[in-house]
């Protein structure tokens, strides 16, 4: 079988050799000889033509067989048989000298011709003259270039995806597969653009939607519409929508508000809102007066008329049935009184005259000709009013501290005369009757329980207080002024406003008391009182924080300042220390005066505090135990019996005993060695060490960091519900049983799309 | 007229239905809570013990192949289906849920090299050591039908590996060189082929075809001309599907390394475990992890950004893994060994598969974020990374950190002993790449 085949080859070579040229065949036969005799006929044929090579071919013979030997054979350099796509560059060749082409023989045809253009001659011929040109690169030279130039190329095509993947990375969670389109039903344009009219009835309604000017495809907005959804951006609409909710919603809320309010019952609640509104509604009358003053004219009229149908009826006048049977009650019952009082409040308030600057001094004429109306004190609102005339106010409900303004508004310059005036007015006082004394005390009583509640504030803050009241004097001052001169009706309700806070300030704990105080400060030199009144300041501090020693320079400062502030309008001074000096009649005096005298410093307090006990001498006591704990101790390992008699009465031997006599190794040196105030624990607890972490981990650069996020809890016991969920959003969802697809071209461009029209809305913006 | 609407909240809250978990008011106040980390750190340690005690990741076995798997393809549009080319030429299309073959049919003599599903999923190409490229029908043929390849190519050279573009009829091969081919035509429309000296300066064999599964054709293209020369044979090549310019790479050095391709000077990431030569990759498809099965009966479970496993499965059965493939879905791992089966395990060794309540979802979730914020503490670290091994693993694994360290001690002392400079400092990276080739 291998003898056949090998025949074949032969022939196939010998035959394809004949073709080419004759010439070739000297290069060609090598494959052909062999031992075969079939083949002898063919040899003779070759050997026919060159009979002078006889010994050349056999050494030729020779050297093939050698070759063929190592099994390599030279390649047979064909002609092509069939197209194929890789082509060799050896597979083109010139077999022989004679068939090489040469420049000059082209040439020669082209000047035959007479379609080249002369130019093209002339660039040959100077081709042919000047010397050879440079070989072009070596073909795996060109192809590394190739490679190189494609590969730089792809790595800058690829670096298109660095965003996406980069916005992938950052991402707090990506849920996969990426591009899914969201399940449930789709829109209705959707689904309708791709359906078309066919039978005659659809088409039918068809043209008359299109003759209204309905829409078709679009099912949802008609023309109209879509004209307005293109005026109004989709964050404009989206922006007004969400106003006009927030509008509904508290519109509906506080609908809802109010008729809750109404159904209350209660009597209280709506008393106490009224007044609120009330005094709601007196702040914003001050600013309405500025802003608009026609409507607050308006208002006035309408209190006017209110303040007349009060003084028209009987209402809170303490005259009716229930009136008289709390009178009865009065006596043995603080609630009834209250509640008269309480009424006469209201009418009080109702019945305060609004004097405007048109009719003011006609009103306050009438008003001075109807006390044989009203009880005394009805009148008592007026006081302000007739704050140049004391002598023409109702003195039941008055305070002394009130008084005292009016007093100070009156102008008096002197103590004396001051003094004198108090003087007639307690004389006055005396005089009056014992159930206005009655009524005068609720009243007192009620401002005490006022003045508890202030108190408290007031002595949190001294300094504050402090300067608060001389504000308040000196808008009184202000005030005052402003009354005499009667500018306008509106200051004058301010000026009740402020002084309504004022009195809280002014409050006493016991009118009696209070009263005795300012007779003696009237009478005294005033600068007496004033060392005096800063004496006591200085004392009351103390009383309130013995222990804080920086506190008291800063006070003493403080009263040294206002001393000298005082020493220019003096009376009023007297009115802001005022509250001072109850404090120190509050205060247990003997025990302030003791610490004033006593500097005591903390070292010794507390010396003073633990007498008893020897801190120092216990601190060392444990420190020995301590280190006692540590220290080596000499055990004794002897057990009695072993290795001799033993029993009741019998010791072990004395040797035995220093054998079995065990020396621990000291224990290495403590750290509080050398630490004598010190105690440093050698026990660690081991089991802990287990479970704390040794290093800083990778991520974090320094433990603080570290500590914050381990410290902030996760679970659902320390975070809301929400907040939990937020957090442990997991950073890969997948879903069971869908294919997520590779990442494809597409979303690149989703991508670059969407990049770009916010860029455009960015530009935009700038614009704008 | 009025309707009732029922409505089933997806976020766990519920209405008031029976038996079912009121929302309580709650006071948050956290002196109320205290010892919060404490509290935590208990939960953290008992989830991750539960981990450990929940992770069996081995589902199931699929036998019926006569010699060893030699390769695997997914099905592009179906997630049950697999297919499996085995060294004696046969291939097997497997149904993943019924775990049974649904056909076989002997494709070539010798090994079935490759295998590869076309995008639309009606078609698959395989290529075999008797030099042929075979295209098959998805579906089984009839009674009666002969059964036949749809077309076969035959070319010069043995192919070693097969794969198909994602969108377009052109796959490419790679053998002595690497072919592009177009589905209609019998001869590649281009082949990339590099210089000799590339072939003879290293043992250094063509990597695997790997198509990257876009447009990207080019790119990898010029990736595999500007190749990179390693100290040892790379055997696979695998994509990350989601991040273009990354790719890892299967060494015969126990390694694997992921390159991004812009700068191949050195590879971004060197992945170290295995104790003998790795055999394939495979990337998840949410490219953050890739699986990759080894000479040394073990499959792993990489982080793409991570230097050594996080999982390694291994049965006592299973000889020398061949090819590992992840699943579409990213729940499962399909390894075929040496053995003859085909095996199905779970990516997530702990993960409870199938339909999750709201409630269990969030319970899974809060623990997973527990084990991350105390990952570093030493217990919950120890437990976490703890794996039984094979006996012989183990001690390979000591072995080759003994002799790494050995190595490591006498470039110090060489370092030490002579000038300074003369002798660099070369990372881990670095060490493996011997030079780029243009």
């Amino acid at each position: 079988m291998a003898k056949v085949s090998k025949a074949k080859m032969s022939k196939k070579v010998f035959k394809k050799s004949s073709e080419v040229t004759v010439n070739s065949t000297a290069l060609k036969p090598e494959v052909v000889y062999d031992d075969d005799d079939d083949l002898k006929g063919a040899d003779e044929e070759i050997i026919s033509e060159e009979e002078d090579g006889e010994d050349e071919r056999k050494r030729q013979h020779l050297l093939e067989a050698i070759s063929a030997l190592g099994g390599k054979r030279r390649k047979a350099l064909g002609e092509r048989s069939e197209a194929a796509v890789q082509m060799s560059e050896f597979m083109v060749n010139a077999e022989d000298e004679s068939e090489r082409v040469e420049l000059s023989d082209l040439i020669q045809i082209i000047e035959k011709t007479s379609t080249v253009p002369a130019k093209t001659k002339k660039q040959l011929k100077n081709l042919q003259r000047s010397k050879t040109i440079e070989c072009p690169l070596s073909k795996q030279e060109s192809e590394r270039i190739q490679r190189d130039v494609a590969f730089q190329k792809a790595a800058t095509d690829i670096s298109r995806w660095k965003s996406i993947i980069s916005q992938n990375q950052r991402a707090e969670q990506l849920m996969f597969p990426l591009n899914q389109e969201p399940s449930g039903p789709k829109p209705m344009e959707r689904v309708v653009t791709g359906w078309k009219a066919q039978t005659p009835l659809e088409q039918e309604i068809f043209a008359l939607l299109s003759a209204n000017k309905q829409p078709i495809n679009d099912p949802i907005l008609t023309p109209i519409e879509q004209a307005s959804m293109r005026a109004m951006s989709l964050e404009e609409a989206k922006v007004r929508r969400a106003e006009l909710q927030k509008a509904r919603a508290l519109q509906s809320y506080y609908e809802a508000q109010a008729r809750r309010e109404k159904k209350i019952k209660s009597k209280k609640f709506h008393k106490v809102q009224n007044k609120a509104k009330r005094k709601e509604f007196l702040k914003q009358f001050d600013e309405m007066v500025k802003t608009d003053p026609a409507a607050a004219l308006e208002e006035l009229n309408k209190m006017e008329v209110a303040r007349m149908q009060e003084r028209m009826s009987l209402k809170h006048q303490n005259s009716g049935k229930w009136a008289k049977s709390r009178a009865i009650m009065a006596k043995y019952n603080e609630g009834a009184r209250k509640a008269m009082q309480q009424q006469l409040e209201v009418n009080k308030h109702l019945t305060q005259k609004l004097v405007t600057s048109l009719n003011g001094d006609d009103e306050e004429e009438e008003e001075a000709g109807d006390p044989e109306l009203l009880p005394d004190f009805v009148n008592d609102a007026e006081q302000d009013l007739d704050s140049s005339n004391p002598w023409m106010r109702g003195r039941l409900s008055e305070d002394p501290t009130e008084e005292e303004v009016n007093s100070d508004t009156v102008g008096l310059t002197t103590e004396q005369s001051g003094g004198m005036e108090y003087i007639a007015e307690e004389e006055e006082k005396v005089e009056e009757t014992e159930d206005n004394v009655i009524l005068r005390e609720f009243d007192s009583r009620r401002k005490l329980r006022q003045a508890l509640e202030t108190d408290t504030a007031v002595e949190m803050s001294v300094d504050e207080e402090e300067e608060e009241e001389s504000k308040a004097a000196a808008e009184d001052g202000y005030a005052s002024d402003k009354e005499e001169e009667r500018l306008s009706e509106f200051t004058n309700l301010f000026h009740e406003i402020v002084e309504g806070a004022g009195d809280a300030g002014h409050t006493d704990t016991s009118t009696q008391l209070e009263a005795e105080v300012i007779r003696i400060r009237t009478l005294g030199s005033v600068e007496l009182l004033t060392q005096d009144n800063s004496a006591t300041d200085k004392v009351h501090v103390e009383s309130q924080k013995p222990l804080s020693t920086e506190n008291l320079p800063s006070t003493t400062q403080k009263a040294g300042k206002s001393r000298k502030r005082k020493k220019k309008i003096q009376l009023k001074e007297v009115l802001t220390k005022e509250t001072k000096v109850m404090k120190v009649l509050l205060a247990p005096t003997i025990e302030a005066s003791e610490e004033l005298e006593e500097k005591l410093d903390q070292r010794g307090l507390i010396k003073e505090a633990f007498a008893g006990d020897d801190v120092i001498s216990e601190f060392l006591k444990d420190k020995r135990k301590q280190e006692d704990v540590g220290t080596s101790k000499i055990l004794d390992l002897t057990l009695p019996g072993w290795g001799e008699w033993g029993g009741t009465g019998l010791k072990p031997s004395r040797s035995k005993r220093r054998r079995f006599r065990v020396k621990n190794a000291p224990p290495p040196p403590r750290k509080d060695q050398h630490l004598p105030s010190v105690i440093i624990s050698e026990k660690r607890n081991s089991f802990i060490s287990l479970h704390q972490v040794n290093s800083l981990p990778f991520p974090f650069e320094n433990h603080t960091q570290f500590e914050s996020t381990i410290r902030s809890p996760l679970g659902r016991t320390w975070n809301t519900e929400r907040t939990v969920k937020k957090i442990t959003k997991p950073k890969v969802v997948t879903q069971l049983g869908t294919i997520i697809e590779p990442m494809a071209q597409e979303e690149l461009v989703k991508v670059k799309v969407s990049a770009g029209k916010n860029s455009c809305v960015d530009s935009l913006k700038i614009k704008y | 007229f009025s309707v009732n609407i029922i409505i089933h909240s997806s976020d766990g809250s519920c209405l008031p239905i029976k038996d079912c978990l009121l929302l309580v008011p709650r006071n948050y106040d956290p002196s109320l809570h205290p010892f919060e980390v404490s509290r935590e750190y208990t939960r953290a340690l008992n989830a991750t013990k539960l981990e450990r005690v929940f992770a069996k990741p081995f589902l199931a076995s699929l036998d019926g192949h006569r010699d060893g798997v030699n390769c695997m393809a997914k099905h592009t549009k179906s997630l049950s289906t697999l297919l499996s080319g085995s060294c004696d030429g046969e291939v097997k299309i497997w149904n993943l849920t019924k775990h049974d073959c649904v056909r076989t049919l002997q494709a070539h003599e010798g090994f079935v090299r490759g295998i590869v599903v076309r995008y639309c999923g009606t078609s698959f190409f395989t290529v075999g050591d008797d030099k042929t490229i075979k295209q098959w029908k998805m579906e089984a043929p009839g009674y009666g039908e002969a059964e036949e390849p749809l077309n076969t190519i035959l070319g010069k050279t043995v192919f070693t590996g097969l794969d198909h573009h994602q969108k377009e009829a052109v796959f490419a091969t790679c053998g002595q060189q690497v072919d592009i081919w177009d589905e209609q035509r019998s001869s590649p429309i281009r082949s990339f082929t590099w210089g000799v000296d590339s072939f003879s300066s290293v043992r250094f064999k063509p990597r695997g075809g790997e198509i990257p599964s876009t447009e990207l054709l080019a790119s990898c293209a010029s990736d595999r001309s500007n190749c990179v020369i390693m100290t040892m044979r790379s055997n696979t090549l695998c994509l990350d599907p989601m991040e273009a310019y990354h790719f890892t790479c299967a060494n015969e050095d126990y390694n694997l390394y992921t390159y991004d391709m812009r700068n191949l000077d050195r590879p971004f990431m060197v992945h170290m475990d295995h104790v003998s030569a790795v055999l394939d990759v495979d990337y998840s498809p949410t490219g953050r992890e890739f699986v990759s099965a080894s000479f040394d009966k073990t499959i792993r479970i990489f982080q793409k950004d991570g230097g050594h496993s996080r999982e390694v499965y291994h049965t006592k059965r299973m000889q020398h893994v061949i090819c590992v493939k992840w699943s579409a879905d990213n729940k499962y791992i399909l390894s075929g060994s040496d053995e003859m089966n085909i095996r199905l395990w779970k990516a997530n060794a702990a993960e409870k598969l199938g339909v999750l309540a709201p409630r269990e979802k969030q319970a899974i979730n809060y623990n997973q974020k527990l084990k991350e914020k105390f990952q570093h503490h030493p217990q919950i670290r120890r437990i976490t990374h703890h794996r039984h091994l094979p006996k012989n693993i183990y001690h390979q694994t000591k072995e080759l950190r003994i002799m790494k360290e050995a190595r490591k001690r006498k470039e110090r002392n060489v370092r030490k002993h002579s000038r300074p400079g003369t002798v660099p400092v070369v990372s881990e990276k670095e060490k493996h790449v011997v030079t780029v080739v243009k």
